[in-house]
């Protein structure tokens, strides 16, 4: 037995992940609201009435934030080489190759080009079905690229995160994305061009700990949980419940790490006006 | 301290013992051609146990109690060591240690990760896991440096960086992001050596530079192998399989192209021979920054950048 033996009574029940189920109606977790679909989507996925933001991906994003049918993506088909051929429980050429088909995404984040009101930008979208939104060498190297992209264009860059952190399955290698795209970035900004970061639920782990914490300007959409350490890990560290409200945008706000949390009925705005600024 | 014996090591000790037996009682027997016989065997079962070091094994080598750490290597490698505290924002923290040194005539920024050596000393080390602070420490010093223009050693051994309460309020993340960037453009030449263990971004965050070695029997990946199993087996029991997996080891690094030369360690690791150990990192490091030395500060910067934008592996 060990000396030490933490109160199971300190910890309260995780909360619920939450995705889009299927169906033409949809239950707001937070309010217990019932949208459809249609009203859902014209509401840019957030609830009538408590205005809860759904978890939505780059193709939602893309008609969230650019001009429509203005996002030309490159590096579409760029996939993982699985360079350990790493495998679990399961092999993980496997869970690539099943995400690809579940997603009709290739990986977890869409690159390319587009304009906000006209206003053309480098644009990147993580999308967190796609393996939890994880970074792995593919998600590093488009953003790497897309960010030469900003600078050869002379373009600003957005990006938008939403990912649990470096991808395990590519050991290392994913550890050295990190380091990859924050190198990039001190690039960029040598040059002057501006880089605004959009913070969505969740990002956690080493996208928070690389370039989702290096904007120029940092944007959360609200209550997005945001941090390093995941809130569970944390909790097994100190050992009871974590505070009400702790690693929300809003509490990074708080704490000097956001300059804004915007709704994201207003993002698309709060970016033009903000790159006309940095511009 | 007593001394810590890993499970692959206990058939070499339990030779060992034996020879120390009969050594003892040899004055009044004949048994000289006997001791040879089991000293010979001591060493071929050393040869083939710590040659033959899995993956898993490497990390409880890497973490063993006895190694050395950043200090150690400090006091055995350098002179008129100078320690600088604090990130003039927070605080000082202990988990992460700097400050000028000279290593030969190479007068040089010395930054890395300290551990403890009993439980009180962990507790003030933190175990190694740094808070914010630590991170905005070690680039303080390192601007330093620049603005001096004298080289940076870096020492990883952490098993993380800290998951508590009050750094993610100070902004763990952005501190490390903060390195990362910073460190990409620093016009100063920066060797960075895994002394230990290299826990994901909690290394990382001192962990850019123009060199990157790992001493011998040391590891560095995403994610330490416990936690990776207990993530992807849902278990604590499958840290053999993930360490294997994971391919964390100093060969496994350098064959991925992400580190550029390994360090030899005394055979059984560097806690034998402590001062072997630190001279064979000595020599090394000196060769480094000679080569690095004669590189033009913008010239660096940008084979820096190069350097990682190569890592990785994909399909077009």
């Amino acid at each position: 037995m060990s000396w030490f033996k933490r109160s199971k009574k300190n910890f309260s029940d995780d909360t619920q992940k939450m995705d889009l189920p299927d169906g033409m109606w949809m239950k707001c977790p937070e309010c217990d609201e019932i949208i459809h679909k249609k009203q859902l989507e014209s509401n840019l996925w957030t609830c009538v009435k408590c205005s809860y933001h759904f978890r939505i991906g780059s193709e939602e994003y893309i008609k969230v934030i650019l001009d429509e049918g203005s996002f030309k993506e490159i590096n579409k088909k760029m996939r993982s080489a699985d360079p350990l051929e790493f495998s679990d429980t399961k092999k993980y050429s496997l869970r690539v190759n099943d995400a690809i088909k579940k997603t009709e995404l290739y990986d977890a984040i869409r690159t390319g080009t587009g304009t906000i009101n006209g206003k053309e930008i480098s644009f990147g979208c993580m999308d967190f079905k796609f393996i939890g939104g994880s970074m792995g060498s593919v998600v590093g190297e488009k953003i790497a690229r897309l960010i030469d992209k900003s600078i050869k264009s002379k373009i600003p860059l957005v990006l938008i995160s939403s990912s649990g952190g470096a991808r395990m399955m590519e050991g290392v290698l994913s550890l050295m994305q990190m380091a990859k795209t924050s190198a990039r970035l001190a690039k960029l900004a040598d040059l002057g061009i501006p880089y605004i970061s959009i913070l969505t639920d969740p990002t956690t782990g080493g996208i928070t700990a690389s370039y989702a914490m290096l904007g120029d300007v940092n944007i959360a959409e609200p209550k997005a949980l945001i941090g390093f350490a995941g809130p569970r890990v944390i909790k097994q560290t100190i050992g009871k419940d974590l505070p009400k409200g702790f690693q929300t945008a809003e509490f990074l706000q708080e704490h000097g790490f956001i300059d804004r949390v915007v709704s994201r009925k207003e993002l698309k705005n709060t970016l033009f006006t903000l790159l006309e600024f940095l511009n | 301290m007593a001394k810590t014996i890993l499970d692959f090591e206990k058939p070499i000790y339990e030779l060992e013992e034996k020879l120390a037996e009969m050594k003892k009682v040899s004055d009044n027997l004949d048994i000289a051609g006997e001791i040879k016989i089991i000293e010979d065997k001591v060493e071929t079962l050393k040869e083939s146990i710590y040659k033959g070091l899995t993956r898993w094994q490497r990390v409880q080598l890497a973490r063993h109690p006895e190694r050395p750490y950043t200090l150690d290597y400090i006091y055995m490698m350098t002179q008129n060591f100078l320690e600088l505290h604090g990130d003039r924002t927070f605080g000082d923290d202990k988990a992460i240690v700097g400050g000028f040194a000279k290593i030969d005539d190479h007068k040089v920024m010395i930054i890395g990760h300290q551990k403890g050596r009993d439980t009180k000393s962990n507790l003030f080390r933190n175990f190694g896991m740094p808070n914010p602070e630590g991170y905005r420490k070690a680039l303080r010093l390192m601007k330093l440096a620049e603005k001096f223009h004298r080289p940076i050693i870096t020492m990883i051994d952490t098993p993380g960086a800290y998951p508590g309460l009050e750094a993610e309020e100070r902004g763990q993340a952005e501190a490390i992001a903060r390195n990362l960037l910073e460190m990409s453009r620093l016009k100063v030449p920066i060797v960075v050596v895994i002394v230990g263990e290299g826990a994901s971004g909690g290394a990382l965050g001192i962990g850019i530079g123009d060199r990157i070695l790992m001493l011998e029997n040391t590891w560095y990946s995403v994610i330490s192998p416990e936690s990776c199993s207990s993530i992807l087996w849902r278990s604590w029991e499958y840290k053999e399989q993930a360490a294997e997996a994971l391919r964390l080891t100093a060969p496994d690094l350098l064959e991925q192209k992400v580190i550029d030369r390994i360090v030899p360690e005394p055979l059984g690791g560097a806690h034998k021979d402590q001062e072997l150990a630190a001279s064979i990192l000595k020599k090394v490091l000196i060769e480094e920054l000679q080569q690095l030395e004669k590189i033009k500060p913008e010239k660096l910067v940008d084979m820096r950048l190069e350097k990682f934008g190569k890592m990785g592996a994909w399909i077009e």
